[in-house]
Formats: C-alpha cells, sequence, structure tokens
C-alpha cells in the first residue's frame, strides 16, 4: 500500500493569507465560519481542524496593523463548540506554554478529549516574544533561551496530569458508594515547576491527546524529536521538505522512536483551476490581493527596522540597509529571519535578478508552499510530495474564510481517494485512531 | 414589582444533583458526567421549560471528599462551550476561578462561549480559596479571602474593559483604503490593579451581548458591581445589592405527593445530609409553584437558582409540572421573548465604556 496522505484545514484567520476584499469572504469570527470550515473538513475525511494563536493583536510602527484580518475567537472554546457539531475530525489547538500553566492545559485539551470523544491535540508553541506579556499577569516573562525549556518541562507535566487517573478509576458503583478510585496525587519538582496535587479530569479516551509542535529552531526541532506526534512546519517545498523531513526523522532513534512515531505536516496553499494557466492566472491574483502596497511596505519595514513609508511599493528596493540595533517595528508576526543584514543583501541579489518591485519581490519572498492547477494536478503534487518523503501530509490554509477549502474537499480529494492514498471514510473514532492506524 | 412579577429561573447542572448521593440514586450511568451529552440532555429539559440560564459549578481542584462522592469534572465553560451551538434559548453560565486564570483567557473565553451560542453566555465568577489550587501551581501563596475577593472584582472589570475594547462596527473591511479594521475603534485598556496589569485590546472582538451576564455569589464583600447575583442568605438581600437582579439558591426535592417528597428526602439522608445553605423545599411541584412568587415578593427576590437534588428526576418535574403552573398564573414567560441571555434577564444594552457618548 502507498504511503497515506494526511490532511489537515488550517482556519484562515488572523494574517495576509485571507483575502478578506473577496466578496466570498466572511467574518473569521462568527461562529458559522468555524462550523463551515469543520464541517467542510469532516466531510472531506480530514485528518483534523488546525488553529493558531496570538495573545496580543499585532502591531507595526507603534500602531495596531489595520491592513490584515485582525481578531479572533478563544482557541479551545472553539474547539470544545465544534466538538458538538462534528463526530469524527480531530480538533486542534495552539497553546502557549508560556502564557499558560501546566494544570489549566491539562484539564483543557483533556476536556476537549472528553467532550469530542478522543479527538483532541495541542499544538504547543512558545510564543515568540515577550511584548505579549503585558497581557498576563507575569508581564514580559522568559527569555528567548528558556521558552523550550519551559516548554519541555510543561509539556511533560500535562502528560503527568493526564497519567495521573487510572484508566478505570471511575468506577460508579452505585451499591457500595464507589464512584471513583485510584487518583493518583502528582508531584511534579523541576527547574520550571514545582507543583502537587490531583487531577480533576478522568483519563481521556486517547489516553494521551495528540501533541503537536510548530518551531524551528534546533531546540524546536530536538523538542519535537523527543516528544511530539505530529509537527506542523513550513518547509512545505520538495527541496526543503526533504531536507527537513529526512533531519527530523534522523532525530528519532536518539530518542527511542521509529520514523512513523512523528508526522510532519507542513503548511501549504493551494489554487485550483478548470485549467492549468486559469489557475495560475488566479494564484496570481490572489497573491497580489494579500500583499497590497502597504503589506509590502510593511514586510520589508520588518526587516529593515526603519519607517519605509516613503517609498513607492512599486518601485524599487531602498538603497539604505536595515538597521540591526533598532528595535523592531512589527511585534506579533513571527519572525523567521535572524540576519537581517543578510536578509537584506538576499533580497536586493533577488530583486536585482528578477527585476521585481518591493511589491513583487514580497510576494515571491512570502510565498509558501502552494499547490496550483487542476484538481488532478493538485491532487498529483500532493501525493508526490508524499511519497518522496516531503512530508506525510499538509495542513491546508485557504485563502477564503470559511468556504476556501470546499473545493479542495469536492474536487481534489475525490482524487487522491481514487489513487488510493487518503481515506474514503474513517476507520477509527479517535485523531490518534486517524493519524496512526494503518 | 407588581403582583405578576416575572420571575428569573436558572438552574444548577452540577454532578448528578445537588445531593452528595445523588449519583446513587438517579438513572444516571456516572461515566456520563464526563460527557456533553449528559449536559446537553438537561439544558435542553431547561431550554423546552423556556428557563432563563443553566450553570455548572468549577474549581481548579479536586471535589473533597472520598470515593463516595462524584470527583472530577471537565471544565465548565468548555462543557457549556460545546452545548452553545446545539441549543438555541438557554443562557449559559459556567463557573470560571478568578484566583488562578488570567484574566485576559478569561475574557476571550467567555466571549468566544457568546459567539458560538449567539448571544447566550454568561458567566459566574468565583476566586479560589483552597491550598490545593495553589498548590496545583505552584506560583503564588494563598491570598487571604478579602485580597481574593477585592481580585475577583478586579478580575471582572477588566475582563469588561477587554469585552468593550473594541468598539462595535470596527471590523469595516474598507476596501478603498484598504483598512480590515478602523483602529480608532480599537482601545487600550492599559488596566493597572493591585493584582495584576494588562494592556489590551483583546485579541477578540466585541461580543453580541456586549457583556455576557456576570454573575458572583452574594457572600462576597465585592458583589455589588454584578448584574446578578445569587444568594444563599436572603435576609435584607435587597438592600444589600439595590441594583442587581437577585436569585436564591433553593434546592428542591420534588414528588407527586408531600409525602413522597418527604420520603425522597429521608431516603437521601441515609446517605448523607444535604448540604447547608439556602433555601430548601420538598414536596409537590404545584405546591412549589404555589411558593415561588410569594417568596420573591416578600423578599425582594428576581428569581431562583434551583438546585435540583437529583438529575433529571427534580429538573423533570420542575419543567414538566413546576413551571406550567408558574406560566399558569403569570408568573413566567410562555417562551422566550428574546434571544439572548440579557433579554432574558431583562438587562438592557450593555454601555461600552470607550465609546464616545
Ligand atoms: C509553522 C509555524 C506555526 C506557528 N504558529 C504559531 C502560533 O499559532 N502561535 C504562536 O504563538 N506561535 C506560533 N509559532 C511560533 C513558535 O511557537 C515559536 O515561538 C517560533 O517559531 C520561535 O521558535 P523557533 O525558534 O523554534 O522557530 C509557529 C511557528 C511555526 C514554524
Amino acid at each position: 500500500m502507498p504511503k497515506q496522505v494526511k490532511l489537515a484545514a488550517h482556519f484562515p484567520g488572523v494574517n495576509n493569507t485571507t483575502v478578506w476584499s473577496d466578496p466570498r469572504s466572511g467574518s473569521q469570527i462568527d461562529f458559522s465560519s468555524f462550523e463551515h470550515l469543520a464541517r467542510t473538513a469532516e466531510r472531506g475525511k480530514f485528518d483534523f481542524l488546525f488553529l493558531a494563536e496570538g495573545l496580543r493583536l499585532r502591531e507595526h510602527a507603534g500602531e495596531i496593523l489595520d491592513s490584515d484580518v485582525v481578531g479572533r475567537p478563544n482557541t479551545t472554546t472553539v474547539l470544545a463548540a465544534l466538538s458538538a457539531v462534528t463526530t469524527r475530525l480531530g480538533l486542534a489547538g495552539t497553546l502557549s506554554s508560556t502564557f499558560n500553566e501546566p494544570y489549566e492545559v491539562a484539564r483543557q485539551v483533556a476536556s476537549i478529549d472528553h467532550l469530542s470523544g478522543g479527538r483532541a491535540a495541542w499544538n504547543v508553541v512558545t510564543s515568540p516574544d515577550a511584548w505579549t506579556g503585558q497581557n498576563f499577569r507575569r508581564g514580559g516573562f522568559l527569555k528567548r533561551e528558556d521558552r523550550y525549556q519551559r516548554a519541555e518541562e510543561f509539556l511533560a507535566t500535562v502528560r503527568e496530569l493526564w497519567d495521573s487517573w487510572a484508566p478505570d478509576a471511575v468506577v460508579g458503583d452505585k451499591e457500595n458508594g464507589v464512584f471513583a478510585r485510584g487518583i493518583d496525587r502528582f508531584v511534579h519538582k523541576g527547574q520550571q515547576f514545582d507543583i502537587r496535587g490531583e487531577f480533576t479530569v478522568p483519563r481521556t479516551p486517547q489516553g494521551q491527546p495528540i501533541v503537536i509542535q510548530a518551531g524551528d529552531s534546533d531546540e524546536g526541532r530536538e523538542f519535537a524529536a523527543k516528544t511530539a506526534d505530529v509537527i506542523f512546519s513550513r518547509h512545505g517545498s520538495l527541496e526543503s521538505g526533504k531536507e527537513f523531513f529526512a533531519d527530523i526523522k534522523r532525530r528519532l532513534p536518539v530518542h527511542g522512536r521509529e520514523p512513523g512515531e512523528l508526522l510532519i505536516m507542513p503548511a501549504a496553499t493551494f489554487v485550483l483551476g478548470d485549467t492549468e494557466e486559469e489557475a495560475h492566472e488566479y494564484a496570481r491574483e490572489i497573491r497580489y490581493q494579500q500583499v497590497r502596497p502597504a503589506t509590502a511596505i510593511q514586510f520589508l519595514e520588518q526587516v529593515w527596522s526603519r519607517d519605509l513609508s516613503a517609498y513607492d511599493a512599486d518601485g524599487p528596493l531602498p538603497e539604505i540597509d536595515p538597521d540591526p540595533d533598532a528595535e523592531p517595528l512589527t511585534w506579533g508576526r513571527v519572525r523567521h529571519e535572524k540576519d537581517q543584514l543578510a536578509v537584506a543583501a538576499k533580497w536586493r541579489a533577488i530583486a536585482e535578478e528578477k527585476k521585481l518591485s518591493i511589491r513583487e519581490l514580497v510576494i515571491e519572498v512570502t510565498a509558501r508552499q502552494q499547490f496550483v492547477g487542476t484538481a488532478r494536478q493538485v491532487a498529483d503534487s500532493v501525493d508526490e510530495y508524499v511519497q518522496s518523503d516531503a512530508a506525510d501530509g499538509f495542513v491546508l490554509v485557504p485563502h477564503l474564510t470559511p468556504g476556501g477549502l470546499d473545493v479542495f474537499v469536492d474536487e481534489v480529494v475525490p482524487h487522491l481517494q481514487e489513487r488510493g492514498v487518503f481515506r474514503t471514510d474513517y476507520t477509527g473514532d479517535t485523531l490518534r485512531e486517524h493519524l496512526f492506524s494503518r | 414589582m407588581g403582583s405578576a412579577q416575572q420571575l428569573h429561573l436558572g438552574v444548577a447542572l452540577d454532578g448528578a444533583g445537588q445531593h452528595p448521593a445523588a449519583w446513587r440514586v438517579s438513572g444516571i450511568r456516572p461515566a456520563a458526567l464526563f460527557t456533553a451529552a449528559h449536559y446537553l440532555a438537561h439544558a435542553r429539559l431547561a431550554e423546552a421549560a423556556s428557563l432563563d440560564f443553566v450553570t455548572l459549578d468549577d474549581t481548579l481542584a479536586l471535589q473533597p471528599g472520598g470515593e463516595e462522592v462524584v470527583r472530577g469534572r471537565l471544565d465548565a465553560l468548555l462543557t457549556f462551550a460545546a452545548l452553545a451551538p446545539v441549543t438555541s434559548g438557554i443562557g449559559l453560565v459556567p463557573t470560571v476561578t478568578t484566583t488562578h486564570t488570567e484574566p485576559f483567557h478569561l475574557s476571550t473565553a467567555v466571549a468566544s462561549l457568546d459567539f458560538a451560542s449567539r448571544g447566550r453566555a454568561g458567566v459566574l465568577a468565583v476566586p479560589s480559596r483552597t491550598e490545593a489550587e495553589v498548590a496545583h501551581f505552584g506560583r503564588r501563596t494563598l491570598p487571604s479571602e478579602v485580597d481574593a475577593e477585592a481580585e475577583n472584582a478586579e478580575v471582572v472589570d477588566v475582563i469588561a474593559r477587554l469585552w468593550d475594547s473594541w468598539e462595535d462596527g470596527a471590523i469595516i473591511r474598507d476596501e478603498p483604503t484598504g483598512r480590515f479594521i478602523d483602529r480608532e475603534k480599537l482601545h487600550y485598556v492599559d488596566f493597572e490593579g493591585r493584582f495584576f496589569s494588562v494592556k489590551g485590546p483583546s485579541i477578540t472582538p466585541r461580543p453580541p451581548q456586549g457583556h455576557p451576564v456576570v454573575a458572583v455569589y452574594g457572600d462576597s464583600p465585592y458583589a455589588q458591581g454584578a448584574e446578578v447575583v445569587l444568594i444563599d442568605e436572603i435576609r435584607d438581600a435587597r438592600v444589600r445589592f439595590p441594583g442587581a437582579k437577585l436569585l436564591a439558591g433553593l434546592s428542591v426535592v420534588l414528588a407527586e405527593t408531600e409525602q413522597a417528597a418527604i420520603d425522597r428526602r429521608h431516603a437521601l439522608e441515609a446517605y448523607a445530609p444535604f448540604p447547608t445553605g439556602g433555601l430548601s423545599f420538598t414536596g409537590t411541584p404545584a405546591d412549589l409553584a404555589a411558593e415561588l412568587p410569594r417568596l420573591a415578593a416578600a423578599s425582594g427576590l428576581d428569581g431562583f437558582h434551583i438546585r435540583p437534588a437529583v438529575l433529571p428526576d427534580d429538573l423533570e418535574l420542575f419543567t414538566a409540572e413546576t413551571v406550567p403552573a408558574l406560566q399558569a398564573a403569570g408568573v413566567f414567560r410562555q417562551a422566550y421573548t428574546g434571544t439572548t441571555l440579557r433579554d432574558h434577564l431583562g438587562l438592557g444594552v450593555a454601555a461600552n465604556q470607550y465609546a464616545e457618548a
């Protein structure tokens, strides 16, 4: 049997991938949008629905960003509500290990696992900046290098809590009056947490809900290799995907794990057309809607750490260099570039070689993995990426909310099913079964 | 408050009922307490009777007691979130713990419950007073009762500020200027309290009700600002809380005859005494219906927080017989007349503290 493709649906909320100006674009907040996407993903037999998280509104140059989609509901609340309108779909939420405490996260994820009958997943992120901390009791909190240490101990603690009730602890013996027996006390004493007591939630249908990791540094990769079930990565292209895949799978044996125990699912977008040309034309249009002139300048300012508002987005790159010593201008966006001068030099080279304006350059360098073509071509590519070990599957990010996934489910999924690389129906009830049973 | 004063009714859905041995006599399968279906079935009973809201208790610790009581529970807010899309009229008022949970998370969670229920969310804000909870977090020592209550009041204050931090209509999707939001309608809350600070604005736009309904228990010295106060001590209640909707806790043991109700009560008491606190009623659904308006008028109450001794039994009798009798007497609505919990409670539109008048 060929390798089976894993598929997840990303709710296209807060970012500039959502084309909010499209007349078909609906609310990013109303529950009906989440319900629509979840029902579509379940109709398509997807493994799970995925929600990202950001705990402070993004700012640029001292002001709240107003050009992209802003505002989203609380992750766990949405997932719990979605458990009521779906029956099989996995429900994955991003929750920061920096701005939460293990007892609460353990409890929330375990509660969702019960409410959904075993479909919960937690994407452990470390939150990119202390600026977010101003919304929390603790204030700024934790240097970059300490965040993974906390994340790792956080997750270990959460797992201890999940394991602290015996599987058969809820006895419910009415005759003899034994409701529950075998609730172990937990004691965790480490660098980050010194906590003890009793957990309030019985062992969940999955026992251990699914753990996802999204973070790219060496620490992030080690953390995932050691303990995660799924990596949500941004290495979507065939080349970088293969490299990342090999790197991660190579790390597994050190931790006593098999390659199949950790799935790699990069983010990817898709654009479909009746013909290949039509799809490419549409894809180009979408990119221009995503990267408006203001967004292009802001992206550049993010790397330059300078006010570049005087520059024309349709003109050439600024002659001045980034100011690596300046405070960042943008807050709340995950920054993947570490060396600003090097990035600027690279971008300049690309712009010169391809004769690109600022806007065209930003469109080029912020592109993620995109599957563009007819439904059959897109299915072929997805399958090719998976069979050639560039990924185990994809987290699909539609550019329209909430109807952007419909066309993928209606047109691409049947091709994948025909090829025998994607399920025609769920064979298990839990997310763990969707992801790991053959 | 004329003779046909309209009552407000909430129902507690805790455990298998208010009595500690309820789970032993109820037809409910004990493990069902950890499923959504259990809570949905009871919320639907309450909704079919057009009751104002259901509540669900919570703490960040295991219930005290031994093997013979219900122990363990799911997160109350998430449990009610799982009811939100599949109910249509009933208000959903989960308990949240304000001492350990981040106010920012609380604010967005309740706002999101309001979005998922299309305007039926409330929250019962309760401070933590146990060493067990302190030990589960390991970050602070047990606050004094006064400090915990003061912090609870700060949390209630800041979550409302965060709800208001987006004015209605902040999302403009203005194609010509390329602006998704009007940032003039977003506000930093810059809250600096005794216990914490919060910058804001919220990540979540203002919820459908503006302010989901905030309830507190009336034994709190800081209950003054809340819109709904659940009280156990009814003496002088109206004097103590002049502006709030006052609902008295009332545990009920019902049966078709008074003797049968007394027998049921005795059967439960053979296992354990009834919990103290609040009023209690043992008798027929019809007598209860006669009693409620009298009690409300005599004590200046707006209604009751019904605590069925055993679920679903006492809730079934209450909704099937007491409520129709109240309706016949003209003291309870025949059907929902509004769609939001604020509508049910007659609370009116919540003003936004940041909007220009
Ligand atoms: C694909 C991907 C998705 C991420 N999603 C989120 C998110 O939703 N919320 C968040 O706070 N951080 C998110 N992060 C940030 C990571 O948790 C982490 O803070 C950041 O990547 C820095 O860690 P690193 O140096 O290991 O990459 C994401 C990172 C990646 C690579």
